[in-house]
Parts: structure tokens; sequence; C-alpha cells
């Protein structure tokens, strides 16, 4: 039995495709309320998890609990009050958005039909759309229109599959506003991304590889768990710094951005030797923390090791 | 700057390649491909013949004579009529005419043998169900050929005067229903069950897979909508647009070709509706067995073929072997 603040709860969920098998295990608590992020490659196996918390596939194995719902025996209870967002466009783009939004609203048996989708579509700005066939918007306006169907019957949880792929900053940021003004109503959200700045927003992460559960937590306790050291280095010309470098030992990561050069490693004693002879050569460097980025190309390296 | 080139035989074999890779890929086409073809032969080559025996003939004579005798024995012996029954009750013939269980009533008059004897060249009535005129065609120019040569052997001695160059009965023959052979009677009310079995089947068998080819099915599964509502919601559209494509050739057949239509039309509309919820429920199945619409639609026309071949629309329903 879990207590009322927690929305999702399951654990050891896996799912075979044929031989291969994609979530292996893997085991999620999301409380009420929260933001709650999910990483990982391409291929790692996100959607699919996200597909079996939403009773879009049956687990091959675990069980777990979805707002009170069992997700493999009570999966129609549980659709009533989640809002998912596919990763593909899944409206119908021989309809129009108002028409797409209406649809939706009578899916769900919305009351007063007309009011919420005119609140919808004023939510998220479509007015001027609102006529247009959803195959013409753009894709940031499609991402958009599907994030509004998805919101359309006031979900207690929103399980959103990359909703900002392709959306310009604004509207991301606008986006994550919503979704914070949300989670301060009681809403919880899990969303699945690729960028690092969205990540950090977010009150929680899991990391997926491979099927494999490697990490969760909040942000810093992620970066705190993998125990990487980061020093910036500039000046000088940053790449032959870098072949130079990667004949050393205890380096992990070599990256540049632009002018400065990110180094991170494990073992921070002889990577702190590693470097000292070139910091008399002209390169400034800086003890830096860790990004998220740096910690979770760290994880899928390892993952993808054994 | 490079000169491009109008045609590469490059591009060109890079495009058919990647067609042939696209077709290995889809077994289901492929399998399909092989499929029709053979399934045509096997529907022309055996199913199909033109030339239709043993159509079901009822007698109706109250003339019990040697010579009324030959006459049914011969048309028998022709192999194209079947004798079903023999009736002296001439309501009883009409109904079997008009419930479409015998093809032809023979008609031998009570007075035949003593017409024929006195050579007043008796009438031999043959009442053929020509709605569709060329199941009958055969049989009744079959009929045409021996009815004077059969009586030819019975007519000798004293009233073998009566035969040289001379026919002894005065055969008749009523196409019923369409005594002016006119094919748009035939063809017109034959076409409203080919277009709605077209596009019933084609267009449902699109319903499903289309959802799911277009992604939409992943957005519809997550709401509460239960299959029996989409299957419903699917399926109730196309029964409007069936009874409009209904009405339409009704509509046509009487103003612009002028077919009669006999009987009543309340029952012709509710009838067809199991017709057009059948193949509805057909195009359906298809749509959830087809990975994607070009198979649904192959699988329509597998369907199809012989639905159209053995209906008795291009071919007489006759005209095919009993197995
Ligand atoms: N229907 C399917 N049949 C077979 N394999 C599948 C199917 N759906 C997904 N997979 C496989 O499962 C694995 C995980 O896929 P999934 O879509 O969950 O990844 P993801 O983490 O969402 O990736 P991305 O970040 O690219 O969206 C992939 O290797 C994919 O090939
Ligand atoms: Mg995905």
């Amino acid at each position: 039995m879990t207590d009322e603040s927690t929305i999702i709860d399951v654990q050891g969920l896996v799912k075979r495709f044929g031989h291969k098998t994609v979530v292996n295990g893997v085991s999620l608590k999301v409380k009420r309320g929260e933001i709650y992020g999910f990483l990982g490659p391409n291929g790692s196996g996100k959607t699919t998890t996200i597909r079996m918390l939403c009773g879009l596939l049956r687990p091959d194995g675990g069980s777990g609990v979805c707002l009170g719902w069992d997700i493999i025996r009570e999966s129609t209870q549980i659709k009533f009050q989640v809002g998912y967002m596919a990763q593909r466009f899944s409206l119908y783009e021989d309809l129009t958005v108002k028409e797409n939004l209406d649809f939706i609203a009578n899916l769900y048996g919305i009351r007063s039909r007309r009011e919420a989708v005119d609140r919808a579509i004023e939510r998220i700005r479509l007015e001027r759309f609102s006529n247009q066939l959803a195959g013409t918007l753009s894709g940031g306006w499609k991402q958009r229109l599907a994030l509004a169907c998805c919101m359309i019957h006031q979900p207690k949880l929103l399980l959103l599959d990359e909703p900002t792929a392709g959306v310009d900053p604004k509207a991301r940021r606008e986006f994550w506003e919503e979704v914070h003004k949300l989670a301060g109503e009681g809403i919880t959200s899990m969303i699945s991304t690729h960028y690092m700045d969205e990540a950090e927003r977010c009150h929680r992460l899991a990391y997926i590889a491979y099927g494999n559960l490697l990490t969760s937590g909040t942000a810093e306790q992620v970066v705190a768990g993998e125990n990487l050291t980061t020093w910036l280095a500039n000046g000088g010309n940053i790449h032959a710094l870098q072949e130079r470098l990667q004949g050393l030992p205890a380096w992990d990561q070599i990256v540049p951005f632009g002018n400065t050069l990110h180094v991170s490693g494990k073992d921070a004693e002889t990577l702190e030797k590693s470097i000292t002879p070139f910091m008399a050569a002209g390169y400034r460097w800086t003890r830096t923390t860790t990004s998220l980025e740096e910690v979770f190309i760290s994880l899928m390296s390892r993952a993808g090791g054994d | 700057m490079t000169l491009v080139r109008i045609f590469s035989a490059r591009r060109l074999v890079a495009m058919i390649i990647k067609e042939f890779r696209q077709m290995r890929r889809d077994r289901v086409t492929f399998a399909m491909m092989i499929c029709i073809p053979l399934m045509q032969l096997i529907l022309f080559g055996f199913a199909i013949n033109s030339d239709p025996k043993n159509l079901p003939t009822a007698v109706l004579t109250a003339d019990n004579s040697p010579f009324s005798r030959s006459i049914i024995s011969a048309i028998q012996n022709s192999l194209y009529f079947k004798l079903v029954k023999q009736l002296t009750n001439e309501t009883e013939a009409q109904r079997l005419l008009t419930l479409g269980q015998v093809q032809f009533v023979l008609n031998i008059p009570v007075d035949f043998s003593r017409k024929l004897i006195r050579g007043e060249k008796p009438v031999l009535l043959l009442q053929a169900d020509a709605s569709d005129p060329a199941a009958v065609s055969n049989a009744v120019a079959a009929i045409r050929l021996l009815a004077g040569p059969v009586l030819e052997r019975d007519l000798k001695g004293i009233l073998g005067d009566l035969r040289p160059g001379f026919t002894p009965v005065d055969l008749r023959i009523h196409p019923m229903y369409n005594p002016e052979n006119i094919t748009q009677y035939n063809i017109v009310p034959g076409l409203m069950g080919v277009v709605l079995t077209m596009t019933m089947v084609i267009i449902t068998s699109l319903a499903v897979t289309r959802e799911r080819e277009r992604g939409t099915m992943e957005n519809l599964l997550t709401t509460p909508v239960r299959p029996l509502e989409v299957m419903l919601g699917k399926l109730i559209p196309y029964v409007v647009v069936g009874y409009l494509q209904m009405s339409l050739i009704i509509l046509a057949a009487r103003v612009l070709f002028r077919v009669p239509l006999e009987g009543s039309l309340v029952l012709l509309y509710s009838a067809s509706l199991l017709f057009i919820g059948a193949s509805l429920a057909v195009g359906l199945t298809f749509s959830t067995l087809a990975k994607n619409q070009l198979q649904a639609v192959q699988m329509s026309f597998f369907f199809f073929l012989p639905s159209i071949l053995l209906s008795g629309f291009m071919f007489p329903f006759q005209f095919r072997y009993s197995f």
C-alpha cells in the first residue's frame, strides 16, 4: 500500500520485443506535484517505459501502481487522469486545431466542452491557428497543440515524451513555466528530454541506458553520485592541448566548448597530476563544478562498456 | 559547375534497388502479388463455366401422352434442363419462377397431343427467367433445335404425313422479367452490390490501418475510448455513406435507365443493412490485420475479386461449375 503522495510507484518493469529486453527491471517512485525528468540515450527505453505507465503496452514483468491504480489490471481508470503526449505527433492532421481539441474533449466526456477548448487554445496562444489544419502547423506549434490536447481534461499526471523537441527557446521557457505552475497545483509531470537545461529544471531525475535504470535523485544527488572532477582550460590552442592530454591517464572526457576545453575524470588526484605540466604552458586552468551533461556522458559510456 | 544530367542510369538503378528492397520487406504484399493471379487463374479456369447446364426447370402439364413424355425426356437429355418438378397447377409454377427456384417453366397444354395429331401445330410454351439473359440463352437455343426432331420420331405410320418439311409444334419462348433483353435491367441493380462491396470493404480496411500508420492510434489508445466505441464509430459513418450510394444508384436506375422497381423499397433498404454491415465488418477485419495501407487495399482486392467474379455480376450466377 502506497500513501497518498506517491503518484507513480513501479517495481521491476520489464519489456521485451522478441528476444530483445528493452526495459530491464526499472523501478520508479514519483511523488505528487513533482516534475520528474526522464533521461537516457536514444533507444534506451524511455518511450517504452512511459508507454507501459499509461497502459499502451503491457509489461512482461514487474508491477506497480499509478495514481493508486494497478498499472496492469486497472489501466482503464488510469487513462482518465493521465495526459500522455507521444513523442511522434499523433493528432489528426486533417482536422483543424479546434476540431482536434474538441474531439479529445469529447472522448474524456468534459462537461463545458467549448470553454475547455477555448481555454486550452488561449493557454498555449494558439488562437491565430485555431481554424488551421493541424497538419499544416509548424513542428513547434504541433508540439504545443499536442500538449494542449493532453492537458485538456485536467489530468493529475502528465506523461510527456520529449514535449519540447523542436520547440523554440521562448516557447520552451513558457512550457516549463506552465509545468512548474501545474506542479504548484499538485499536478505531477514525468518528462523525457534530451536537453540538459531542462533536466536541471526538474525536481528529480532518472537516467536510463539500454533498459537499465542507472541513477535517480535530484540533480545535485546525481552529480554527486558520479563523483567527477572537472577542469576548464582556455587560452592557447585548445585542440593541440586536447591531443596531448589524450595520451595521459585519468581523464574520462575531454570536450571542447568553443574556446574552452572541459576535462573531467573520476580520479581527482591523478587528473590533477596529468594536467599540472600544462598549467605553465600558457593555458589558464580553473576547477569547476561538474555539469549534468558530463555526468550523463560518463554514465552512458560506462553502461555501453558492459 | 558540374553538369546535372537529365537522366542518370545510376539514379534509376538506385530507385529500382530501393523499390525491390522495400518489396522484399513487405512479405504480405509480396504474397498477395503471387496469390492474386493464382486465385484469378483458379476462378477463371475452374470455377467459371461459360456454358451453364442443368438449369432447374418445372414442367407444367396435364397432357400425359407419349408426345409430352418424349419432349420432357429430350430436354433432360440435352443436359441444359434439369427437371425439378412436374406440376399441374399454373399458379404454383409461376410462384416457383418468381422465387427463382426454377429458371424455366415448360408449359405443355392440355390438348397438346390431340392438336398435334390433328396437325394443328399446338403451342409449346417455354417461360424463361430472363432477368439475366446470358444465363438462359444457350438452353433456349438448345430447345429450339430439339423440339421438332424429337416429335418426328413419334410421328410415324398414319401420322407420317405430318412430318416432311413441317414443324409439328409452335414453340414459343417467353423471356420473363426482361422481355426486351435490356442490359441495364441486369447491370444497374447488380452495380449496387459491386459499388457497395468495393467502397465498404476498401474504405473500412483503411480505417484502422490509417490511424496506426499515422500514429494517431497511439493517442487514441491513451484516451478512455473503448474498442467497441472505436469500431462502431468507424463503421456507422460508412453505413450512412453506403445508404447514400444505394439511394443514388436506385435514383439513377429509375430516372436515367428506367429500370422498373418491383416490391418493397423498405425491405430492400432494411435487407441492405445486413449486406453493408457484413462488408464493413470484413473491411474492419482486414484493417486490423494489415500493417500498412497498401496491405489493406490488397487484402480488399483479394476479397473483392472472387466476390465479384462469383456474384453473378460479371458472369451469370449459373456460370459456375457446381462442385
Ligand atoms: N514496437 C517495437 N518493436 C521492436 N522493438 C522496439 C519497438 N519499440 C521500441 N523498440 C526498441 O526498444 C528500444 C527502446 O526504444 P524506446 O523508443 O523506448 O527508446 P527511447 O529511450 O524512447 O529513445 P529515444 O530517445 O530515441 O526516443 C529501442 O532499441 C527500439 O528499437
Ligand atoms: Mg523515445
